[in-house]
């Protein structure tokens, strides 16, 4: 599927803006960005399993919290991060 | 008695980790003239970026962003590139701790080439002995039965995050290491970190309910002197203290400072060669904690003698309305003769002395808020 990588982490995919990734879940496809991607995981998501607190990840457009949460090949993923202030 | 290493008569780099990146001071032999080089990884929050002086050409530094988790990235090239590790360090999967940022470098024993050491927030302790490629936890203390007594939840710390610090390894036997701990105290392991005790006898916790306890107080910087290891000096929240082992007991050098200065700070940094000479940067302690120039007067106080007595050393500095702080890794020293002697500050400037402290000259400014400075 199709995964837009915001820039702060397009240092990992050779400032790509876009890749294809695969995953039949939200968790597996971070698996599987780490492993086309090596070092992309860690920096989204914390060793306990949880998404960082300022990393969004938003499927066709609406965000999912939950990295159980399932995937269609045919989806969008948008990583985003939120970061404000100076 | 260990030999430190020879004094370089050359000029100096200093290697300074700031909230947006990373700069590189360097100086001309004489350490009159210096220029700024960078940045690297702006906009990265760099805690810490060490050399290695093992080998002259690695450095780790300790990175995250605003959003993006922590990481380490290496140079086996003094600086000039930089690759990231392949295993940055991380708590145990399902054990429910998360590692906010590494915080602390140390490299290992000159016997152990390619090991590191690296202190994090919230406390933990971690081993690469690959030169920063990959990292594990030092199962010992992090998973010790009593690291939680010692030093209270991850929630509990300080308001930037509970941290480990001053990790220090005895010249002389690689298996002995020191651990400082914001809070948790000083501790010591002889076993190469499979176990730990408290080492905070005679060193005050006057904000807890027991002022004397075995553990908790808040060390913001311990130093191991090289070339009399038995030397430890540490920068507390609760004044300055010296232990020399085999003693178990601290002795407080700190009440020696004049009144109206205090004894509060956060950065302590010792003489290449000479084990009774250190420095402080104090601050005010006072009420809420200012953690400012006390007054207004910046000041770096010496002591030649082990901490008995202290000199003011102020020439060069600005002499009023200068509110300067200078976080805990932000103070350092050459081992040139004279030794030089810098600091950073949380705005921006980076001060140097080539004299060991009699004279000072900024030799940065406008630099993003300054966390360590270390001479490459």
């Amino acid at each position: 599927m199709r995964v837009l990588i915001p820039n702060p982490l397009r240092s990992y995919t050779g400032e790509a803006a876009a890749v294809s990734a695969s995953g039949a879940t939200l968790g597996e496809l971070t698996l599987d960005l780490d492993r086309r991607f090596p070092g992309m995981r860690f920096r989204v998501v914390d060793e306990q399993g949880q998404v960082r607190p300022h990393i969004k990840f938003f499927v066709n457009g609406l965000q999912r919290r939950d990295l159980d949460a399932a995937l269609q090949e045919a989806d969008e993923v948008m990583i985003v991060c939120a970061l404000s202030g100076g | 008695m260990v030999k430190a290493a020879s004094s370089r008569s050359g000029g100096a780099t200093l290697l300074v980790a700031t909230r947006k990146g990373l700069w590189q001071v360097k100086s001309d032999a004489t350490r009159r003239n210096w220029r700024l080089a960078g940045p690297q990884f702006l906009g990265h929050v760099v805690h810490h970026c060490v050399a290695d002086p093992r080998d002259a050409k690695t450095m780790l530094a300790a990175a995250r962003t605003g959003h993006l988790g922590p990481t380490i990235f290496r140079s086996a090239d003094r600086g000039r590139s930089w690759h990231e590790a392949k295993q940055p360090p991380a708590f145990r999967e399902g054990g429910g701790r998360v590692v906010d940022h590494t915080f602390w470098l140390t490299p290992g024993h000159a016997s152990e080439p390619g090991v590191w050491y690296a202190g994090t927030s919230p406390q933990g302790l971690f081993r690469s002995e690959d030169a920063g490629a990959t990292w594990r936890g030092v199962a010992g203390f992090n998973e010790h039965a009593s690291r939680k007594t010692w030093c209270g939840g991850d929630q509990d710390g300080t308001p930037d995050g509970a941290k480990m610090h001053s990790v220090l390894i005895d010249p002389r036997d690689a298996r002995h290491m020191y651990i400082g701990m914001s809070s948790g105290g000083v501790f010591e392991s002889t076993d190469g970190g499979a176990d730990w005790r408290p080492l905070n006898r005679g060193v005050r916790a006057d904000f807890l309910p027991d002022p004397d306890p075995e553990y908790g107080h808040d060390p913001h910087c311990v130093r191991l002197h090289p070339v009399l290891p038995d030397r430890l000096y540490q920068q507390n929240h609760c004044g300055i203290y010296r232990l020399d082992r085999p003693a178990e007991r601290w002795q407080d050098i700190g009440a020696t400072m004049p009144k109206s200065v205090g004894s509060i700070g956060f950065p302590m940094v010792l003489h290449a060669r000479d084990p009774d000479t250190l420095w402080v940067f104090p601050m005010d302690g006072s009420k809420v904690w200012p953690r400012v120039s006390p007054g207004g007067k910046a000041a770096v106080y010496r002591s030649v003698n082990g901490g008995k007595s202290w000199q003011r050393q102020a020439r060069g500095l600005p002499a009023s309305q200068a509110w300067l702080t200078v976080k805990r890794q932000a103070m350092t020293a050459d081992a040139g003769d004279p030794v030089g002697v810098y600091f950073g500050t949380t705005s921006g400037e980076i001060w140097g002395s080539r004299d060991e402290g009699r004279t000072w000259k900024c030799l940065a400014a406008h630099l993003p808020e300054i966390y360590a400075v270390e001479v490459a």
